[in-house]
């Protein structure tokens, strides 16, 4: 089959433009789903007690969770999940979901480089919450030929 | 007990194959906030020219998931579980994941480094479908921390 043709082109793109931006509302029904769907049960994500008998203030989203929405923006950009051909991050900080306030977090997206002749668009993610960046090296590679 | 460096270059046996499912892959969009039609609706899905319903990039770790689990089982391993922070994350893609994909994963540690009293395991999840052919490779860091 032949894929749809892209609806962005790297060469309509500079370095540092930014891409998209969005902001994701995290309550603890969203670690929830996020560990059924993943089977990822760890009860540092939904049980305060267990993750304060780990030093943790309490109960903190999967860093996969965070992984995963934080590409979300960059997919919507690009118009077709698969086009995103390379995915990376580095967990640097926590991101504690409160029983009643939940957490909120921000994501801003830029080209951070391109490759002209493979047509690729290296998308730099900034991930947000309370005020501190929770990723390190968040970089998805975006196939736009 | 500390992380064996011995486990560094090996490999282990391929773990049973996982076929993806269109409602899993449903519930894992659904999950991590991706509203592509593309994720949910295979009409949508084969106008952009896939087969079926497109995973999102970071599905390969349910895949990678039972691998991980033979690294921290391996008797010798030392690897205490309860010490282990996830480091880094990367998957890096042949072509992407569609339902009905049936995949099999093979880890192999790459690297054992120490830093600080912690240990660094980096284990590679090579995915190939049912003919073989390369569909992702999911690279963890985990990060042991040690005795304190």
């Amino acid at each position: 089959m032949i894929p749809a043709a892209p609806i962005r082109s790297v060469t309509d793109l500079t370095v540092g433009d930014v891409v998209a931006e969005a902001s994701f509302a995290l309550t603890r029904d969203s670690l929830v789903h996020y560990a059924g769907a993943s089977g990822d049960f760890n009860p540092i994500h939904y049980r305060d007690d267990i993750a304060q008998s780990v030093g943790l203030s309490g109960v903190l989203a999967h860093g996969m969770l965070t992984m995963g929405l934080a590409v979300q923006p960059v997919v919507d950009w690009a118009g077709d999940p698969a086009r995103v051909i390379d995915y990376q991050v580095r967990f640097t900080r926590p991101v504690f979901v409160d029983a009643t306030d939940g957490a909120t977090v921000t994501v801003v997206a830029k080209v951070g480089a391109l490759d002209l002749e493979a047509g690729v668009a290296r998308i730099d993610l900034t991930v947000t919450f309370n005020g501190s960046t929770v990723l390190g090296k968040a970089q998805a590679r975006v196939n736009l030929a | 007990m500390s992380v064996n460096p011995e486990l560094q270059g090996r490999v282990f046996p391929p773990v049973a194959p996982y076929l993806v499912g269109r409602e899993k892959v449903r519930e894992f969009s659904r999950a991590v906030f991706a509203t592509s039609p593309i994720n949910h609706d295979p009409e949508a899905a084969r106008a952009a020219g896939h087969t079926d319903v497109v995973a999102p990039p970071t599905f390969a770790v349910v895949v990678q998931e039972a691998t991980l689990a033979q690294l921290l089982a391996e008797p010798d391993g030392g690897i205490d579980f309860t010490r282990v922070v996830h480091g880094d994350q990367r998957f890096s893609y042949t072509r992407p994941i569609v339902a009905g994909d049936e995949l099999t994963a093979t880890l192999a540690v790459t690297s054992i480094k120490s830093l600080g009293g912690h240990s660094m395991v980096t284990a590679e999840s090579t995915i190939v479908d049912a003919s073989g052919a390369h569909v992702v490779t999911a690279v963890s860091t985990l990060v042991v921390r040690g005795d304190e």
